[in-house]
């Protein structure tokens, strides 16, 4: 290799940082929704939803660059894999970004409300979450497979606190039906992480698509 | 199934070997597509499909090269029936100094063959005929390209040919007579099997069924044109259709 579309070389690795940057975005949101929820802190959870905006420009940003690169460089091959690959992550995390806010908004709802126990799983479960998105990242940057072996690993994780809230939900409102408002927002968040984790999934799906060829569902 | 079958070609031009073991299988009634850089070997193989490298002296292939089963490169072959079955289209269009009636009607006439509607039928088959109906008696030459091109096309129907061969067909044309071009082989290629060589990579992945890379002289890969031009199998592929190639 010569290096003779160093200029396409160069857009395609300008892409990649921009998934990159636009991950980071929402791994700031997440941990700034879950220490929001942590420490009631109203304001910090207004700076995540704001946020939401970065992302958008970024999904459209991106999607600019996939069309433009598709029409001048006619790309081929691992090319081609790499940017229409492009194109359905940035649409995974903007969802994600969207999931965030939601969380966001019911910490909001939570302030000032009684504590429950199954509230201490949130933070837990959103630490797992950002486990997996940080693999993710990690993985595009180092083009290494085995880190979204892990990562569907850990999606695992993810449901299993998602039932165990469930469960946590349903035993607070019996025993005292009136935190049920509060015990229902819960199991909401916690939906919420949950699909957060799914679409990270999807985001390694097609990262191994771009780097094997082959499309298949990893996720179980 | 296999029109033509190719194992263990070599050709040498003089000292230089030009193709090293080539074996492939092209399909009957597909589109196949030979890629690579230049100096590679594709319009070499090509030419060795109706034998018109022996104009080239100094040549000599060895191996088997099978069309229908009969073996293309035995001196006893019949070049003029050979070259009736599989037919050439080169780079720029060729049309002869005659009407373009003439053109077409040159082959059959040499063969001795009954004209008939053959003209007719060949510029159709082209879609030409309606184009030209009312100019079949003037000169060829007055053509555009891609209309030559055409003719040229038409020409080789009109004696009944099995196997189109195709030598970068739109290299001397515009994207729009490109893409003519392009159509037209979709819709010959339900009655014939066309090999086209070609340095415009979107037109092998838009227009071929097949594709083959060639580099130094050798076959690279052989595949499916989606599943090359998305996931090859061999990195020097990768390299080449990706613009990396240096």
């Amino acid at each position: 290799m010569d290096g003779i579309r160093k200029t396409f070389e160069q857009e395609l690795k300008d892409l990649e940082d921009s998934i990159m940057a636009m991950g980071l975005t929402v791994m700031e949101m997440l941990k700034g929704a879950s220490k929001a929820f942590q420490k009631e802190d109203d304001k910090l959870a207004e700076q995540v939803i704001a946020l939401d905006d970065k992302v958008d420009k970024y999904n459209v940003d991106i999607e600019t660059k996939c069309l433009q690169l598709i029409a001048t460089q006619q790309p081929m091959a691992r090319d081609l894999r790499f940017i229409a690959s492009t194109m359905r992550i940035i649409s995974d995390i903007e969802r994600m970004g969207d999931y965030t806010i939601d969380v966001a908004k019911f910490a909001r709802r939570l302030m000032g409300k009684p504590k429950l126990a199954a509230a201490e799983d949130i933070p837990n479960m959103a630490e797992l979450v950002m486990n997996m998105l940080r693999e993710t990242l990690e993985a595009i940057s180092r083009k290494d497979l085995d880190l979204i072996t892990k990562m569907i690993e850990d999606d695992e994780k993810v449901d299993a606190a998602m039932r165990h809230m469930f469960d946590a939900v349903l035993l607070e409102i019996e025993k005292k039906p009136l935190v049920a408002r509060e015990a229902i927002y819960l199991l909401l968040m916690s939906r919420y992480l949950e699909r957060i984790a799914d679409h990270i999934t999807n985001v390694g799906e097609r990262i191994y698509y771009s780097e094997t060829g082959e499309l298949k569902e990893l996720h179980v | 199934m296999h029109k033509i079958e190719v194992d263990k070609l070599n050709l040498y031009y003089g000292d230089f070997h030009a193709l090293k073991d080539v074996k492939v299988e092209i399909l009957e009634k597909r589109i196949t597509s030979i890629i690579g850089p230049s100096g590679c070997g594709k319009s070499t193989l090509l030419r060795v499909f109706n034998r018109m490298n022996d104009l080239i002296e100094g040549v000599k292939a060895t191996g088997s090269v099978r069309i229908d089963g009969q073996q293309v490169l035995d001196p006893q072959v019949e070049l003029v029936t050979l070259r009736k079955k599989v037919g050439m289209v080169f780079q720029r269009p060729n049309p002869f100094p005659l009407s373009i009636y003439d053109n077409v009607a040159y082959g059959p006439r040499l063969h001795g063959q009954k004209l008939g509607d053959i003209v007719e039928k060949s510029l159709s088959a082209v879609l030409l005929f309606d184009e030209l109906k009312d100019r079949l008696r003037e000169s060829a030459l007055n053509l555009s390209l891609e209309q030559q091109q055409r003719l040229c096309i038409a020409r080789l129907l009109a004696v009944c040919p099995e196997v189109i061969l195709l030598d970068e067909p739109c290299s001397a044309l515009d994207p729009y007579a490109t893409l003519k071009i392009e159509e037209l082989l979709q819709l010959l290629k339900k009655d014939y099997t066309i090999l086209i060589v070609t340095h415009n990579m979107q037109q092998a992945a838009r227009a071929s069924d097949y594709t083959f890379y060639m580099l130094l002289g050798e076959m690279i890969e052989y595949g499916e044109t989606q599943e090359v031009f998305t996931n090859p199998k061999d990195k020097r592929t990768e390299e080449y259709i990706t613009g990396r190639f240096g």
